[in-house]
């Protein structure tokens, strides 16, 4: 196959934002999870663990609660707001103040007809959901101190409420505390730190669980008010905890600052006993630092929290084991790109939540280098954080958007760089998702609300709205994530979360045919620049490629599906974020994950499905002549670890950005004091 | 760690209206471990059978009359003896009815106490401190008995103890507050008085036992206050004065157990083995101040072993036979059988089970460091494996028997009944729970075989050793006992599979070994796969080798070394036939030696102790070794277990330190050292050449490690 020069940079410190708190529907299998930046992540649990929506957060937003209610998501936070999202246009649909001070925790009834917020000014506010808004319907009755954690009682007469050192239960028709639970203090020297009841559980037994910032998990009787159990299970913190309640109840999870995630099941202690208690069971230890966010899923435990990753931890008992079903899972990156390259210029576009940095690569006359990357500019994005970015081929044009606003800048590099922005842009361009210039730098499509594309022309002289692009059935109908123009800008592919992907007709300004709908969500879509075939992968790890013209599977595709993919292939578990092509060999397809970049050669035959994936070792001992027989169509190269991009540029050398996981790591603050051997 | 097991009833009690003496005056083992005669207050006498926990006969005195003594049991006219009215001794046979038909002899002073010891001559001892011979008495009923104590000196206890081959009976007395002790031998007679170290004033011991161990008397006594003294007599130097002058016994503080309020009433302490201590009577020190209580002490470490709650009042009487304890409290005599284990480390982690049987994932093989330290999983050997359903075909029809059983089996069955039992228990037993029962299997056979010269089960053992759940310290004397048996293939097996042989015992197999006769070695069958490695090696001839590594010597610079080192062999003539200088299964044996584990500076002293010409054939053997492992290029053969070329080096270092000055002067030793001189010059030559290229590979491993990554790089991969 031959040598590649490659640009590795590891200069993009991306960072990403500690996990604050996460909600599972289990009707639909969407994660929601809040990060610390004020972001929302949607993830697909039935579609491996995509991440299928992103709602950019904003400063000083900082959510501390998330509540599924049906289809939709409420969030409520220490800016004192409720805000319901709108999950297709990924963007807050409206907020409502509580009037009770920083929000701590949110929790809908089961018939989800009523949203309790606790607030700091003591007070648990009962709202009513109504079809396009909530209401304020009363406040419960108010007592000192702060409400921390909340939990209704499956029938909906009860609200257990957390407090600092004691638990109150409501009753939710008049208002009034019913019962009160004190919750002992820590022992010892913090004797006389009042404990915070950081986390409450209500199951319909009219048990309450709930875990506080004595380290202890505790189970009372709620009927009577008394204490059944005490577990100590840490010396910090207690920070979450949820029950299975789409199940059983029978099991809780309870997250801890010293990163561990510990289980109590509700089981007879011993065989063929039949009476029930809570006994601890298992102990997950899969993060380094405070456990904030936990999810309980019919068959996997799920937490999130400082170290920034999201984990799925199977429940072994639940899935079979040895599958990929049984396999932890821990994601790290954004399942999209967030590195721009213009191919033509050399120049690497970083996209960070609050600003985006441009970066001009090296030159280098084989190892030697002659010219270091450097520093092209910055732009800082105000309170609303950045959804999207695009750098055109040539590097003279950069877009970038907010939930509101897009801007353009006009980049020009003759001796000096300067940068103008484009005062004036077309009104059509508010809110967009997406955004990709055209190959020759001429046009730029946005895809908008509504599931429509923008078509605006840029130029030296002026920005300028030419179309919108809409598929007939001009429904409402699932925002585009991906956006891909061809290279001789006849062709522009859209992908929508729905799982679609449209092939639009630029010279005539209309929609040219829709590919066959896949179970799976594209995770990158790209039009090859001489065959004009589209390329699509998706969150299953299947390729497809799609002839434009003739509008059918290609020759090529039809022999991959018939033979399969490799098991090792369809196990890795970070999606396929960016594609490529070689413009000196156009049977070259390079893609890449988080853990490895891949060169298919669609000219030689796939592998045999017990034939070894990763064979670049094996090759590599071959003598030449014999290479020919073993070599297959993936050529897989894991030199470069946690990948943000991987790009070939016009003089065919490799971009590869990298974003070690350790220096993510080595970032985040220091974890609790864990007491080791002789220390 | 020492247990005590649910123990069961063997009698009620008819005890006395205020409950002060349970009604039993003493219990004496029968003819084996499982028979003991009951002696009740009054009048009658009770054999058992412990087992059955069933009277098997029971003899009463008439109405008026009153057993002063315990019944004995001589063994060797199978009667028993026991007194009347403190004067009338009355010996009988199981099959006499009635005891008032039966032999009577009247004395004329009045009996104390009649002590018998299995196998040995009943002893009478008068309570004026004399002591007959019972035959002797016999002879003349009437002879005038003198008085050896004091006046106002009166007998408290007394016990009869055999020291090798010498009775010995222990009185103790008391007069006016003063204790003294009585040391009294038996043919010839002479007698040792001690006086007993005041405790506080006024305390007086509550009981008194006595064990024979290492030579010496160990004397254990327990006072009111909670404390236990231990009294170390020699049987030896006996003064032979008559003991007129009481000399201080010295004591150490044993035990200080604690009383709770008040001090010890019915209490009672007796020894178990050197390091148990069984209680009864003393309150339990985690439960409060009840006093019904049996606990067994360790004393080395002073700590509780193990404890039972015992029903109703406790008498403070105690008797121990074959590991079972025996008391009486309340209405009932109990028995409760326990386990005093040695402290081995092997033990102590396979105690583990006893415990938690339902988490047990127990070491199948004995657990050693290495095990523990570094998490390898012990896997189950794969003969011990294979053995067990070899045997599982074999056994079918045998009973099943427990390990208790087994072991009752062991002390008394013909050596086949054992082995059958034995083989049918190990296929039986779960491999997990295989590892106490074995070494208690283990333990009995050994002591059984020491007792008896007689008996020797060769191939049990061998099956149990086999197991690999066996180690040294759980059975210190197995060694030996192979080696005094001349039971090569049990050594074999042992050196084998005991990681934790004893250095000195080493040394004393290797003596054994090299001085067996070939002709005598040659008959002894041992493992084949030794054997087999052996013969390889004496007859293999230089043709097989063959290939090495795929690579065939036949380069001219090779045979030129070859024919330089046949030059050389032809010089030095003798050992370039390379004969063996031992016989083959001897050979074997000694390579089972170079095997096993050891560390130099303890096998030093032990190794001075061969005569010159064992190390000379030793040495020449290694020599041997030396030159076919390094002649032939001579591969460690796969599958057979021999020794390295550095265990043999290292042999032959060992030897030559703790042998130099002897071998330099002995005129025949002059070629062998010269010729170990020339190894040691070649091996220090290799370590030189490797010291040459140490450099070169270190630059290898540094050639490896990555350079750290910058934040840019530009790089050239290929792709295949």
């Amino acid at each position: 196959m031959g040598e590649f020069k490659v640009h590795r940079v590891r200069f993009f410190d991306y960072m990403p934002s500690a996990i604050r708190t996460m909600a599972f529907n289990s009707q639909t299998e969407r994660l929601a999870v809040a990060r610390a930046d004020g972001a929302v992540e949607i993830f697909n649990f039935n579609d491996n663990f995509f991440q299928e929506k992103v709602i950019p957060g904003q400063d000083g937003r900082a959510t501390e609660a998330l509540c599924w209610v049906g289809h939709r998501l409420f969030s409520a936070g220490l800016n004192g707001e409720i805000t319901e999202y709108d999950l297709e246009n990924l963007r807050p649909q409206y907020t409502v103040d509580a009037y009770g001070g920083p929000i701590w925790t949110i929790s809908s009834n089961s018939q989800g007809t009523q949203l309790a917020v606790g607030c700091e000014d003591g007070t648990v506010k009962i709202f009513a959901i109504l079809e396009e808004r909530i209401q304020f319907q009363r406040n419960l009755n108010r007592h000192k101190g702060r409400i921390i954690s909340l939990c209704w009682h499956p029938s909906s007469a009860q609200i257990a409420a957390g407090m600092t050192d004691m638990i109150k239960i409501f009753d939710a028709e008049t208002g009034h505390a019913t019962r009160r639970l004190l919750v002992d203090r820590a022992m010892g020297a913090s004797k006389n730190k009042e404990v915070v009841v950081w986390s409450v559980g209500y199951l319909s037994d009219h048990t309450i669980i709930s875990g506080d910032s004595a380290g202890k998990v505790q189970i009372w009787n709620g009927l009577t008010g008394t204490l059944v159990r005490t577990y100590l299970v840490t010396k910090w913190d207690v920070l979450s905890l949820v029950i299975n309640a789409s199940q059983d109840e029978s099991s809780v999870i309870a997250g801890t600052s010293e990163g561990t995630v510990i289980q109590f099941q509700f089981i007879s202690s011993t065989v063929d006993q039949h009476d029930k208690e809570w006994v601890r069971t298992r102990t997950f230890r899969n993060h380094s630092h405070d456990v904030s966010a936990l999810a309980h899923t019919d068959t996997a435990v799920v937490s999130g929290g400082m170290d920034t990753q999201l984990v799925v931890r199977p429940l072994l008992d639940k899935v079979e084991k040895n599958t990929q079903e049984s396999a932890l899972r821990k994601i790290a990156f954004p399942h999209r790109s967030l590195v721009g390259c213009a191919k033509k210029a050399g120049l690497l576009l970083f996209q960070f939540p609050d600003r985006l940095e441009l970066w001009k690569l090296g030159e280098s006359e084989g190892h030697v280098c002659l010219m270091y990357p450097y520093f092209v500019c910055r732009f800082l994005q105000g309170e609303d954080h950045i959804c999207c970015s695009a750098l055109s081929a040539c590097g003279g044009w950069l877009a970038y958007s907010t939930v509101s606003s897009v801007r353009l800048y006009r980049i020009q590099y003759n001796n000096t760089i300067s940068i103008n922005k484009v005062s004036k842009l077309p009104k059509e361009l508010r809110s967009v998702h997406q955004l990709c210039f055209s190959s020759d730098s001429s046009k730029l499509f946005a895809s908008s609300c509504q599931s429509s594309v923008i078509v605006v022309a840029v130029s030296q002289q002026e920005c300028r709205y030419l179309h919108t692009l809409k598929h007939k059935t001009g429904e409402w109908k699932a925002r585009m994530h991906l956006l891909c123009a061809s290279d001789d800008g006849k062709w522009l592919a859209t992908a929508n979360t729905d799982c679609e992907i449209h092939i639009y007709n630029l010279h005539k300004m209309k929609l040219h045919c829709m590919v066959p709908v896949y179970n799976s969500c594209p995770t990158t879509i790209a039009i090859h620049p001489v065959t004009n075939n589209l390329i699509s992968v998706h969150a299953d790890q299947q390729i497809f490629e799609f002839s434009l013209v003739q509008k059918e599977y290609t020759q090529w595709s039809r022999r991959l599906q018939a033979q399969g993919l490799l098991s090792l292939w369809l196990e890795r578990d970070t999606p396929i974020t960016h594609i490529t092509f070689n413009p000196k060999n156009p049977d070259h397809i390079i893609l890449h994950d988080t853990y490895m970049f891949c060169i298919i050669d669609q000219s030689l035959p796939f592998p045999e499905l017990n034939a070894v994936l990763w064979n670049q070792m094996t090759l590599k001992s071959l003598p030449v002549s014999q290479r020919i027989g073993q070599s297959h169509a993936f050529k897989i190269c894991k030199s470069f670890q946690h990948l943000m991009c991987v790009s070939l540029l016009e003089d065919l050398s490799l971009v590869v950005v990298e974003r070690p996981l350790l220096d993510i790591m080595s970032q985040l603050p220091a974890p609790v004091r864990q007491k080791k051997f002789a220390t | 760690m020492a247990a005590l097991y649910e123990g069961y009833t063997l009698c009620g009690l008819v005890p006395d209206q205020n409950l002060s003496s349970s009604g039993i005056q003493g219990i004496e083992e029968e003819r084996d471990r499982d028979h003991v005669v009951v002696t009740d207050s009054t009048r009658s006498v009770t054999l058992y059978k412990v087992s059955d926990q069933k009277p098997l006969g029971s003899w009463t005195v008439k109405q008026g009359h009153k057993l002063t003594c315990p019944a004995v049991f001589n063994s060797q006219t199978n009667e028993y003896v026991a007194v009347t009215d403190n004067k009338v001794i009355r010996i009988w046979k199981e099959d006499d009815i009635l005891l008032d038909k039966a032999f009577k002899a009247t004395v004329s002073s009045d009996v104390w106490k009649v002590h018998c010891t299995h196998g040995g001559e009943p002893v009478v001892l008068f309570q004026r401190g004399a002591v007959r011979l019972l035959d002797s008495l016999l002879a003349a009923p009437q002879q005038p008995i003198e008085e050896v104590l004091a006046q106002e000196e009166a007998i408290r206890w007394s016990t009869i103890i055999v020291a090798e081959t010498q009775q010995f009976i222990i009185i103790t007395t008391e007069q006016k507050g003063e204790h003294f002790l009585y040391l009294q031998r038996l043919n010839p007679n002479s007698v040792q008085r001690y006086r007993l170290e005041r405790e506080e004033p006024g305390l007086s011991p509550l009981s008194f036992s006595a064990t024979y161990r290492d030579k010496h008397i160990c004397l254990l006594y327990l006072y009111p206050n909670g404390h236990v003294y231990q009294s170390v007599l020699s049987v030896r130097g006996l003064g032979t004065e008559e003991g007129v002058q009481a000399l201080p016994l010295p004591r150490s503080l044993l035990l200080g157990l604690p009383v709770g309020d008040g001090q010890l009433e019915a209490a009672s302490a007796m020894a178990l083995d050197e390091a148990h201590v069984a209680v009864v009577g003393v309150p339990h020190p985690s439960a409060g101040g009840g006093k019904d209580f049996l606990c067994i002490w360790n004393t080395n470490f002073q700590t509780l072993q193990a404890g039972k709650e015992i029903a109703g009042k406790i008498y403070g009487q105690l008797w121990s036979y074959s590991n079972k304890v025996f008391i009486p409290h309340g209405k009932t005599l109990s028995i409760i059988p326990f386990e005093c284990p040695k402290s081995s480390l092997a033990s102590a982690l396979g105690k583990l089970k006893h415990t938690k049987t339902e988490e047990s994932k127990t070491p199948n093989s004995v657990p050693s460091w290495n095990n523990i330290l570094h998490g390898e999983k012990a896997q189950p050997s794969k003969s011990a494996e294979t053995r067990r359903t070899r045997t599982t075909r074999k056994s079918q029809s045998t009973t099943n028997l427990t390990t208790d059983q087994v072991l009752e089996l062991i002390k008394t069955a013909p050596v086949e009944e054992i082995q059958k039992e034995v083989e049918g228990f190990l296929t039986r037993a779960e491999f997990q729970d295989l590892q106490p029962s074995v070494g208690q299997l283990a333990l009995t056979l050994v002591s059984r075989s020491l007792a008896d010269p007689a008996f020797y089960s060769s191939s049990t053992l061998a099956q149990l050793v086999h197991t690999r759940c066996l180690c040294h310290s759980v059975c210190p004397d197995l060694v030996l006992l192979a080696l005094e048996k001349k039971d090569y293939f049990l050594c074999q097996l042992c050196l084998q599979f005991f990681p934790d042989i004893p250095e000195a015992v080493t040394c004393a197999c290797l003596k054994a070994f090299i001085s067996i006769p070939d002709v005598d070695a040659e008959k002894v069958s041992l493992e084949p796969d030794s054997v087999e490695f052996m013969e390889n090696l004496i007859t293999r001839d230089r043709a097989e080798a063959g290939l090495q590594n795929g690579f065939s010597p036949t380069s001219s610079v090779v045979n030129d070394r070859q024919t330089r080192a046949e030059d050389v062999k032809k010089k030095a003539s003798a050992p370039s036939q390379l004969s063996c200088p031992v016989g083959l299964h001897k050979a074997v044996l000694i390579n089972e030696i170079l095997q096993t584990p050891y560390s130099d500076t303890f096998l030093l002293p032990h190794l001075k102790d061969l005569s010159s010409q064992h190390v000379m054939l030793f040495l020449q053997y290694l020599q041997f070794l030396y030159l076919k492992y390094s002649q032939d290029a001579f591969p460690q053969m796969e599958g057979f277990r021999s020794p390295s070329l550095s265990q043999i080096m290292d042999w032959v270092c060992l030897l030559l330190d703790a042998h130099f000055t002897v071998l330099v002067m002995t005129p025949e030793a002059k070629g062998l050292l010269l010729n170990l001189h020339r190894f040691v010059k070649s091996q220090v030559r290799l370590v030189s050449e490797l010291g040459k290229i140490e450099g070169s590979l270190q630059e290898l491993r540094k050639m490896k490690a990555k350079e750290s990554i910058g934040q840019y790089s530009i790089e050239i991969i290929e792709l295949f």
